[in-house]
């Protein structure tokens, strides 16, 4: 091959030699490319193989799955006592949300799906129609959640409790405080030193205060700075203290992301004739978010999980619902099974996020396409 | 290259105007009449003031002294002065700043929608005409980040366009280019040119100056030091540091 000659110009394109590419290269590359990664190879292999028969035949093989109580599982098999869970996953779901009522939250939790839909994903055919139904979601939400109008009875909040607390809270601390967020990065960025100083006062002082300190002047004293006669819930108001604590954080993130633009871009802009407004949403705001996404999910994710805290403040979330079930002599002693399922849920929920926004990211990529 | 259908009637006048960045005098004393269709071509080395004098124009910077009135209007603190001005003075910068997240056209039709206020199909059809006339309507729907460098920039020339303005800036456009990428900017503008188009460019590129220029003005330390139609300016300098900068420029 090598002596071949071939005339300036017209030297061919020839594929890359065998074994660099492929399957077969890829395993001799990365697992085999030597004696001793070979040998670390084989040998991890084996412990992989030991480790995942362990965690299947615990989880799932030995596994049981219905029983009257965790001395009844222990008689049936050795592995996970998952009883403990499905005896009460109503509890889990719901919390103490009266079961005939249930249907609302479950109509709720779908619907939900229906209203994110075209916001999530701008290429959704119909977009605009679907786009009202978010816009009236929030209130179809409040209404169907809460009761009290159109002959639906209505549900005290000391009641909800479970994933349904973790999503009420995460999800409208997460749509609240990303439009807070951008208000107070831009407040923050602004010329009007009134303006610019509220905001920097408003950021600093939730970013410095622990959130649970939050949760606490939340559930005690915010009713001693409110006008007389107005008497906000314990729930509305742990969802205000999430959403201002997390906007504080977004806001961060975006000016972090207002900041990474070139100068470039506003000189443009103000070429064009373009003014403060115009230049914010179209020039600005796109390309801030777009440079602050994963912060900015990195944040939702952390609020998400925060929302565990409400359990201080006597809130049934799911680590709550948790508590008392490990309470309950029948299922004393079974916190792994318990534990694993609550930390299951969240991270269904937070990988869902993560992946979303690396979606989000590639679709949102103009450079090489 | 003489042209006497340029009115004499100034649509730039720039008098007694000084600059100051925190205490450094960048621009002195700097007086200018640009007529209705005059190209003039501003030339000097780099720290010069050049790019700052142009950037006066549509108060990209702000000058502390003195006057310049675009187009009958002064230019002042005023919001809506200044973008009426801003959407009558076009500017081509030197890394062309587009809009990396908006397609081409969207980067072109955007001022005219929202500014001019002009309907969406009208503002498409502007776009098309002009990124025609800078020979790339096929890269319409492309972003700015998949052409070359001589494409971007001739995006970018087509976006002013796009406002119809009175008066182009050109901040040295070239000179972020590659060599093989700088003659097809070079000739959009001269095409520019002869559509009568009133023309301030800041360029080292001393060919388009020879050609199209109605007249060259040299810059240094912030002064304007000399300026003069391209023939005597090239052939009959007068002031020594016009001839050093010359003789640098040229004989290499």
């Amino acid at each position: 091959m090598s002596l071949e000659t071939y005339k300036p110009g017209s030297y061919p394109n020839l594929p890359p030699p065998i074994g660099t590419v492929g399957v077969y290269g890829w395993v001799r590359n990365n697992l085999f490319s030597s004696l001793s990664n070979s040998l670390l190879t084989i040998l991890s292999v084996t412990l992989l193989y030991y480790l995942i028969v362990g965690i299947v035949d615990w989880f799932l093989l030995d596994a049981v799955f219905d029983a009257n109580s965790k001395i009844e599982c222990r008689k049936i098999d050795d592995g996970a006592c998952w009883a403990v869970v499905s005896r009460r996953i109503g509890q889990f779901v719901y919390g103490f949300y009266p079961e005939v009522e249930r249907w609302r939250i479950d109509i709720t939790f779908f619907a939900m799906f229906i209203a994110f839909a075209p916001l999530l994903y701008p290429d959704l055919p119909k977009r605009k129609f679907l786009l009202w139904f978010s816009g009236i979601f929030p209130i179809l939400a409040y209404l169907l959640i809460n009761g009290g109008y159109f002959g639906l009875s209505k549900i005290e909040y000391n009641l909800f409790g479970g994933f349904m607390l973790t999503l009420i809270i995460g999800v409208t601390g997460i749509v609240c405080s990303l439009p807070i967020g951008i208000l107070l990065a831009l407040g923050r960025q602004s010329k009007l030193t009134v303006v610019r100083t509220l905001c920097v006062c408003f950021i600093e002082f939730m970013r410095g205060v622990p959130l649970i300190t939050l949760l606490f002047v939340a559930s005690s004293m915010l009713n001693y700075f409110m006008p007389p006669g107005t008497n906000f819930s314990i729930l509305v108001r742990v969802i205000i203290m999430f959403t201002f604590f997390s906007a504080a954080y977004i806001a961060e993130v975006i000016r972090g992301g207002i900041q990474a633009i070139p100068k470039g871009q506003y000189e443009a802009a103000d070429a064009l004739g373009l003014n403060y407004w115009q230049k914010t949403r179209f020039i600005t705001l796109p390309q801030a978010m777009k440079i602050s996404i994963p912060g900015i999910v990195n944040t939702f994710i952390g609020l998400y999980k925060d929302t565990t805290l409400v359990v201080v403040i006597g809130l049934l979330d799911p680590l709550g619902i948790a508590r008392a079930s490990l309470a309950d002599t029948k299922w004393n002693g079974l916190s792994i099974e318990v534990y694993i399922f609550v930390a299951l849920f969240f991270f269904v929920s937070c990988l869902a996020m993560s992946r979303y926004s690396l979606w989000l990211e590639n679709k949102l990529n103009t450079d090489h396409k | 290259m003489v042209n006497n259908k340029k009115s004499s009637k100034p649509v730039i006048e720039i008098k007694e105007m000084h600059k100051w960045f925190g205490s450094f005098h960048v621009l002195k004393n700097i007086s200018l009449k640009v007529n209705q269709g005059e190209r003039i071509v501003i030339c000097g080395p780099s720290g010069s003031g050049k790019s700052t004098l142009i950037r006066c124009i549509n108060r990209l910077e702000v000058h502390q002294k003195g006057d310049i009135i675009v187009n009958d209007t002064e230019l002042t603190g005023d919001l809506k002065n200044l973008e009426a001005i801003r959407s009558d003075v076009g500017m081509v910068f030197q890394s062309f700043n587009l809009f990396p997240h908006l397609s081409v056209l969207e980067n072109c039709t955007l001022a005219p929608i929202w500014v001019k206020g002009l309907p969406k199909k009208e503002a498409t059809e502007l776009a098309m005409e002009l990124l025609t006339r800078v020979k790339i309507p096929e890269q319409a729907l492309k972003f700015p980040g998949q052409l070359s460098g001589g494409q971007q920039q001739r995006v970018a020339i087509a976006r002013s366009l796009c406002m119809q303005p009175k008066i182009m800036l050109f901040d040295e456009p070239t000179s972020a280019l590659d060599p093989e990428m700088i003659k097809e900017v070079l000739d959009t503008m001269i095409e520019l040119a002869e559509t009568g188009m009133t023309m301030l460019v800041v360029t080292h590129e001393m060919g388009f100056a020879k050609k199209v220029a109605d007249s060259v003005i040299f810059m240094d330390e912030g002064e304007i030091i000399e300026q003069n139609d391209p023939n005597n300016f090239f052939n009959n300098p007068k002031n020594d540091r016009t001839k050093l900068f010359l003789s640098q420029i040229l004989n290499h």
